[in-house]
């Protein structure tokens, strides 16, 4: 898609020169200036809290820029607010759907713009024919008369996007549109970018993801703490170079580990059986082994059985049949305290829900797990600042910020919230420390530092299990590799003779030859 | 308390929003009282000397506050754990029902027998209000629904003991009386003795004071506030019920017992509630009667826990706002007239906007979300 990259610049369809944001004495944008040519995919790269949702909430008429200009299609703008944007034909896909979950697709696409008759009832109809038309065009399928609650986040994220479309969007603004994706879904969203594109529409995809950067965009945007650092051609600048713009220093993706001898078994599983609420059995005859000073990644699709593996191992869930066994003890079944006891911690997926007590402040985030007992608590008496002193040594040791052990935890970044939790989690000294999705929605910065807190562990001669949908995480991170389909594991294999191609198979159910 | 603390305190928003809303139930109150045609400003005048007129009134005012403080605290307990008591009422009931029996049938010495009503009491009704704990534990029921049940079981379950032979008063729709020893009414025989009555002639400001039901019950709704305040604050029960109040998939995760958690919390609450039944028994009225309907004792406890923000310390002086504009409240009627309902609708004026905060702050935040980042 290079050669778009060449189209004509009076081809430019928004331009915003010199935009600056202040909130208080905070600059959110500093005299940024973003130009986007008509039917090219114009990335904005940045990590979080870097000023691109700010920049894009300017666009979308969300917030008024303290100083600078708008221009659309050479003419100078005014965006008063998201229905203004809409009128101007920018069109904006949020990262969490806007959408009426028991209405249909068509309902919720022509919601706030209904066309209705004389006595003011929908001409539904119509709106069916012309949520038709726009679908066949840009091949964006969905099923018009399916509730939105019945269908995949993927085909959500379609409705959005139709949504816009509807509504004569020209330029679409999308807000990290794949952290919801699975990967047939994020190979699906790319081909329906390159199908706008060549429809004439603009697109500007808001992303850290340096992978889908590479693979979508035409031109990117680098902005690094409210400046802009760089436009660049996509085509001619490499991964770690838009890396090294986006965090201001080199950054390396290979994950720095020396090759380590793996001691005796630590962790097994043996023909675990667990059902999920649907009393579907997920996990099927499932065994594993995990060894000391190792990483084992497990890989496989969303789906395939990894969070109800992971709920039952961690005593959240009950496990119909088969064993667990850290150490030589059986702990199937036990509580989730006692398998804590046992030297087993757990960063769990979704830190928000189980990983932390938001409304908590950080350092009684810090003892969820240990505040009954010595010397953060005698007798039931809570000791504040035993509790205190343990929060800002690990605030410290794992570069928390703010600094501030007092702090609501719901107030802090993501990255953030993952170091809290996981310093709190390697404070246990757990045997086996699990890892399930531990570098979601965290910018690259965030990634290395997750990265490394594991390695560390197993240099520590401890084992670790790392849960991930990302292959390349998987890849870069493990020993060894297990894949799980179906909740099986269909093979395992070395991490050093792993190819990508083998694992995607494998992860599709295919057997593996080196096994 | 250092004049750092003391400071912040008073210039938090939370009390002041509490202090604008209690200022706007006042004005609307005026409204009402204006439009009835009755001066606001006499009628508010005549509440305050009324409460506050003479050490008797205050006394009384005190009186009613007790038990209003202890519904508070209980549903403010459960409330902070996650759980919405709306059965306080009814384990009120209990705890009054506990009281009175255990209080008329044993005979002991009062050093004795008044902690044994107390704790028979709040046990009582602790298990009560465990019941509804036990139940969404367990089976997921909601304790909205439950509570609401159980206070309806705990009002007939009274109405039937009142007339049980050997508890009902021949000829009354009344129990018998708790034993003397049971009473927590100071000086409760001896003022209506000969000695105790010519003492009292002789120190007519005491007599004045002592005149009304004084009682200990407000020492023992200021212990429970600090012990409320103590297991939210200091204690690893009082954390594990916070953590599962606020996120319990969290808690759960983090090795705590969940339903464990819900069971205490709601079996501390009942105590509460069931405390301020026996308090009222013990101190005011010495026996149950027959109930034609709730006395509203658990329901009040709702606002007062609202108005004192849900905190230990809010619900006590919540309580006393509360008790002071209920007692304060009756007195306009045979002054001028006024129907001494226009204080129920200040006070559901005042609680109407101490939710609003929640509302207008909710509001700030969506309109601000244009200059937050």
């Amino acid at each position: 898609m290079g050669n778009k990259a060449e189209a004509r610049s009076d081809d430019v369809v928004i331009e915003m020169k010199n935009i600056t944001k202040k909130f208080g004495d905070f600059v959110a944008n500093d005299n940024i200036t973003l130009s986007v040519r008509k039917g090219e995919v114009h990335a904005l790269l940045g990590e979080n809290g870097a000023g691109k949702s700010t920049l894009m909430n300017i666009l979308y008429g969300l917030y008024t820029p303290t100083t600078g200009d708008i221009f659309i299609k050479g003419k100078k703008s005014v965006i008063s607010n998201p229905n203004d944007a809409i009128q101007k034909g920018i069109g904006m896909v949020h990262q969490h759907f806007m959408l009426v979950k028991p209405f249909t697709v068509a309902e919720n696409i022509i919601l706030g713009m209904e066309n209705t008759n004389i006595i003011g009832s929908l001409k539904m109809d119509h709106a069916l024919q012309t949520v038709k038309e726009i679908s066949e065009q840009y091949s964006l399928h969905v099923d018009p008369d399916e509730k939105i609650r019945n269908i995949t986040v993927g085909m959500q994220q379609r409705v959005e996007i139709l949504k816009t479309l509807y509504r004569g969007a020209e330029i679409l603004i999308l807000d990290e549109p794949t952290a919801v994706l699975t990967p047939q879904e994020i190979h699906e969203l790319m081909r329906t970018l390159k199908k706008l594109t060549k429809e004439g529409k603009s697109i500007i995809l808001i992303s850290h993801k340096l992978k889908e950067i590479k693979e979508a965009a035409d031109r990117c945007t680098i902005i690094r703490r409210g400046k802009k650092i760089d436009t660049v051609e996509v085509s001619k600048t490499s991964e770690a170079q838009l890396a090294s713009k986006m965090v201001g220093r080199e950054v390396t993706f290979q994950v720095d580990k020396e090759d380590k001898k793996p001691g005796e078994v630590i962790f097994n599983v043996e023909k675990l059986v667990v059902k999920d609420n649907r009393q579907i059995k997920k996990v099927n005859q499932f065994s594993l082994e995990v060894k000391r000073g190792e990483i084992l990644g497990l890989a496989g699709i969303d789906g395939n059985g990894q969070s109800e593996f992971i709920e039952a191992i961690t005593g959240l869930r009950k496990v119909e049949s088969g064993k667990v066994l850290i150490n030589g003890i059986d702990i199937t079944n036990k509580t989730p305290y006692e398998i804590i006891e046992s030297k087993i911690s757990n960063i769990p997926q979704d830190r928000q829900d189980r990983g932390l007590v938001l409304d908590f402040t950080v350092q009684e985030n810090m003892v969820l797990e240990k505040h009954s007992q010595r010397p953060f608590a005698n007798r039931g008496i809570l000791n504040h600042e035993k509790i205190r002193l343990f929060a800002k040594d690990l605030i410290e040791k794992f570069d928390v910020r703010p600094t501030n052990e007092d702090k609501i935890a719901k107030t802090l970044s993501g990255g953030n919230q993952q170091k809290v939790i996981i310093a709190r989690e390697v404070s246990n000294d757990p045997d086996l420390l699990i890892a399930a999705q531990p570098t979601r929605g965290l910018d690259v910065g965030a990634i290395e530092f997750v990265h490394e807190s594991l390695v560390k562990q197993r240099d520590a001669d401890k084992a670790v299990l790392l849960i991930s949908y990302e292959l390349d995480e998987i890849m870069n991170v493990s020993d060894r590799i297990a894949v799980m389909y179906e909740g099986k594991i269909v093979g395992i294999l070395d991490a050093k003779k792993a190819d990508i191609e083998t694992l995607g198979l494998m992860m599709a159910g295919g057997k593996s030859d080196n096994e | 308390m250092n004049k750092r603390k003391i400071y912040n305190f008073f210039s938090n928003k939370v009390f002041l929003f509490t202090l604008i809303s209690i200022l706007a139930g006042l004005i609307i109150g005026a409204v009402i009282l204006l439009f009835a045609g009755f001066n606001p400003l006499r009628a508010y005048a005549i509440i305050i000397s009324g409460v506050l007129g003479r050490f008797k009134y205050i006394s009384y005012t005190i009186i009613k506050a007790t038990p209003l403080i202890l519904t508070g605290l209980s549903i403010t307990f459960a409330f902070r754990t996650g759980l919405f008591n709306i059965g306080a009422e009814g384990q009120f009931i209990i705890g009054a029902i506990t009281a009175t029996a255990v209080g008329y049938f044993l005979h002991l010495p009062a050093i004795i027998h008044i902690p044994v009503v107390i704790i028979s009491a709040t046990i009582a009704a602790g298990l009560w209000g465990g019941i509804a704990g036990f139940l969404k534990a367990k089976f997921g029921v909601h304790e909205v629904i439950s509570t609401i049940m159980l206070n309806w079981i705990a009002l007939y379950f009274q109405n039937y003991l009142v007339y049980m032979d050997g508890f009902q008063k021949p000829g009354g729709e009344t129990s018998y009386s708790i034993q003397p020893t049971a009473s927590i009414k100071l000086f409760g025989e001896w003022k209506l003795s000969d000695a105790g009555f010519a003492w009292f002639n002789s120190n007519p400001f005491l007599r004045d004071l002592f005149k009304t039901p004084v009682n200990f019950g407000f020492l023992f709704a200021i212990v429970a506030a600090v012990i409320v305040w103590y297991i939210l604050k200091h204690t690893t029960l009082g954390y594990k019920l916070r953590a599962v109040g606020f996120n319990k998939n969290a808690a759960e995760y983090g090795g705590i017992n969940v339903s464990k958690s819900m069971i205490i919390s709601m079996t501390i609450a009942g105590g509460l509630a069931g405390l301020a039944g026996a308090v009222q028994v013990m101190g005011v009225t010495h026996n149950v009667s027959l109930l034609a309907a709730m006395e509203g004792f658990g329901f009040d406890g709702i606002a007062v826990a609202l108005i004192g923000n849900c905190t230990a310390i809010g619900s006590v002086f919540a309580g006393l706002l509360f008790g002071a504009l209920k007692y304060g409240g009756t007195k306009i009627q045979p002054a001028m007239g006024a129907p001494s309902e226009i204080i129920n609708i200040v006070i559901g004026t005042i609680v109407f906007f101490i939710a609003i905060p929640r509302m207008i702050s909710l509001l700030i935040k969506r309109f601000s979300k244009k200059d937050r980042l």
